[in-house]
């Protein structure tokens, strides 16, 4: 991929912690972690892999997403947002008494949610059919499908990956079907490591029959590369181990099971936002006063708490 | 008409319906020569799914053939596939999965292999569920029918289908109706509701209870979730004695449905016949007669219930 093109991206993953950052704040619960950990994952997919048209969600033959961690959304919330699914003003109604953006994903409330996740270990089932369906039905659509570390502890995940590199052979393999683990190493209570270890993780799924690619899933061109790589191997679907670190970008965040499933107090969020735009403490003031967009959300912020 | 399981006919249906309409797939957990999609799966072996021992993984794939256009049939044992509740639950119900999950071997009447396999509870765990229609056709000519009517259906519903043979009770001229029950005997001293296995033996205890000169009225409510509330309620406002006979377990059934309506709509006095506890090994008539859902033990409980 071009300089200029991961330029971008990573602009927009940038962006897209930010709003995270702000809408986790104003609902006051949900998940920043395992959010800020896959955001760069799914903005290579959303800006740079998929084929979608948010002005078509039921597009027969768009690529499909299915984020099997369903509790961070957010991070889904924040890539539909920029790419035009809905106003990112509406972010801010995230968990909210009516809006579209539930808590996890509903496919009914918003368009472009293509599964409802959540109950952990069932969206790689659901890729799997899909993929299945769409070689069945000759459409050229692929189906990408991001299961988290501590989500593979889950019996489903195992029926599921024994059986994808076996389903629809020999006439619809699912070559069609790219599954990612957001491998960020922390969970609910603790640790993966010491909550139940899933090394050797390459080893296990290879034993299971799948092609598997190891990258950093911070490193937008090492993504992109794997990506392509998997859309290259015929016969049988790919597993890709994305190395990530929950909380990424956010020091406090940032390896620390806490933020799994808490929402940041405003001057937390302020602080975050600022770290995650890589501004000095000092240069604050003044990084506000030229960028007035930026100012605008942490006003907002600061409103929030004075409520 | 010979007798013929539920499974059976459901099973003959699938394989005349699938040459008319190629968005039908079946996907299997190892059990399609026990739940009668194997011979679908000859006929059309690139739309037949077998995932092995596995139906967690099996109803999800339903999901995502669904949600690619497809009409997936996800078959099993009723206490294997509803087992997976949370699954069904997530990504068929609240997806909004256009997925037709067949539970086969339901009640004690499979027999000699005992609670396990034994599907005694599916009902109750579906019902709560929303956007989960409920069919338990009786015979062969019902069973086709609804097959066929599920095909139709704009969304997600769960087939109940028998292991044993069931007599024909329908009428030539029948016509499946979905949230319609159907009188198949007319009475007015008491209100006998079924469907399923247990009909059939409802129909000979309401001839035994004609014998006794109690005119049962005999329902068949293969619909039980959505209910038909207004044939419902309008017989047991004629009878004003409802029985509910079914091969389930009393909890959370057809009798626990049928208790729920009256109770808001029409306070009606009701006796729910049915699976208490566990069920057990055993042959399937010995069964019945020992849970009292053979014509003897119906026509029995309903001479007691009526204080006769």
């Amino acid at each position: 991929m071009p300089a200029a093109d991961l330029a971008r991206l990573a602009s927009i993953a940038r962006d897209c912690r930010v709003q995270i950052i702000r809408m986790l704040t104003h609902a006051g619960s949900g998940h920043p972690g395992g959010s800020l950990s896959v955001i760069d994952l799914l903005t290579t997919l959303f800006f740079a892999r998929m084929r979608h048209d948010p002005r078509r969600p039921d597009w027969p033959d768009r690529d499909r997403l299915v984020l099997s961690k369903g509790h961070c959304v957010p991070a889904l919330y924040s890539v539909m947002a920029k790419a035009g699914y809905f106003p990112e003003s509406q972010l801010i109604t995230l968990r909210k008494l009516g809006s579209p953006l539930q808590g996890h994903p509903d496919r009914i409330m918003l368009l472009g949610i293509e599964a409802a996740t959540g109950s952990l270990g069932q969206g790689f089932s659901i890729a799997m059919g899909m993929a299945l369906g769409l070689r069945l039905e000759g459409r050229p659509s692929r189906v990408y499908c991001v299961v988290g570390d501590g989500e593979t502890q889950e019996g489903q995940v195992w029926e599921a990956a024994m059986s994808a590199p076996k389903l629809g052979q020999p006439d619809h393999p699912l070559d069609n079907l790219c599954v990612i683990l957001d491998y960020n190493k922390v969970q609910l209570d603790d640790f993966v490591k010491k909550v139940l270890d899933l090394e050797p993780v390459l080893e296990k799924w290879k034993a299971f029959g799948w092609p598997v690619i190891e990258i950093d899933g911070h490193d937008l061109a090492q993504i992109d590369k794997a990506l392509d790589q998997a859309e290259a191997i015929k016969g049988r679907p790919t597993f890709i181990v994305a190395h990530t670190v929950k909380g990424k970008s956010v020091s406090f965040m940032e390896n620390n099971p806490e933020w799994h499933g808490k929402a940041p107090k405003p001057q937390e969020a302020i602080r975050a936002i600022r770290e995650i735009l890589g501004v000095t403490e000092d240069d604050w003031t003044g990084y506000l006063e030229r960028n007035p967009e930026t100012a605008a959300v942490v006003k907002e912020l600061e409103a929030l708490e004075k409520k | 008409m010979p007798a013929k399981a539920s499974r059976v006919a459901f099973g003959e249906a699938l394989l005349e319906l699938g040459a008319q309409d190629p968005r039908i797939v079946t996907v299997d957990a190892d059990l399609s020569k026990s739940t009668m999609t194997a011979a679908f799966a000859k006929a059309y072996p690139a739309r037949a799914f077998n995932v092995g021992i596995a139906e967690a993984n099996m109803i999800g794939i339903g999901a995502g053939l669904a949600l690619a256009g497809k009409i997936p049939f996800v078959c099993s044992f009723a206490c294997f596939v509803v087992g997976r509740f949370e699954t069904i639950r997530v990504s068929v119900a609240y997806t909004r999965a256009n997925v037709k999950i067949v539970g086969t071997h339901a009640g004690i009447a499979i027999g000699e292999d005992g609670y396990s396999q034994m599907g005694l509870e599916d009902i109750a765990c579906l019902r709560a569920l929303p956007n989960i229609p409920i069919i338990q056709p009786a015979d062969e000519t019902e069973t086709k029918q609804a097959v066929a009517y599920a095909v139709e259906h704009p969304g997600p519903l769960y087939l109940r289908l028998t292991r044993q043979n069931l007599e024909p009770v329908s009428p030539p001229d029948y016509r499946f109706q979905f949230g319609k029950a159907v009188v198949l005997r007319p009475g007015s001293d008491v209100t006998i509701l079924a469907s399923g296995g247990p009909l059939f033996n409802c129909l000979k205890a309401a001839e035994k209870l004609e014998g006794e000169g109690v005119k049962a009225e005999v329902i068949n409510v293969a619909c039980i979730k959505p209910l038909d509330e207004d044939l419902l309620v309008r017989s047991a406002g004629k009878t004003g004695r409802v029985v509910t006979v079914e091969d389930h377990s009393i909890s959370g059934g057809l009798g626990g449905a049928v208790s729920e309506l009256l109770a808001e709509v029409l306070p009606t006095p009701v006796r729910r016949l049915g699976i208490q506890g566990f069920g057990e090994s055993g042959d399937p008539k010995g069964l019945y007669a020992k849970h009292g859902l053979d014509a003897d033990g119906i026509a029995r409980n309903v001479m007691k219930f009526l204080n006769r």
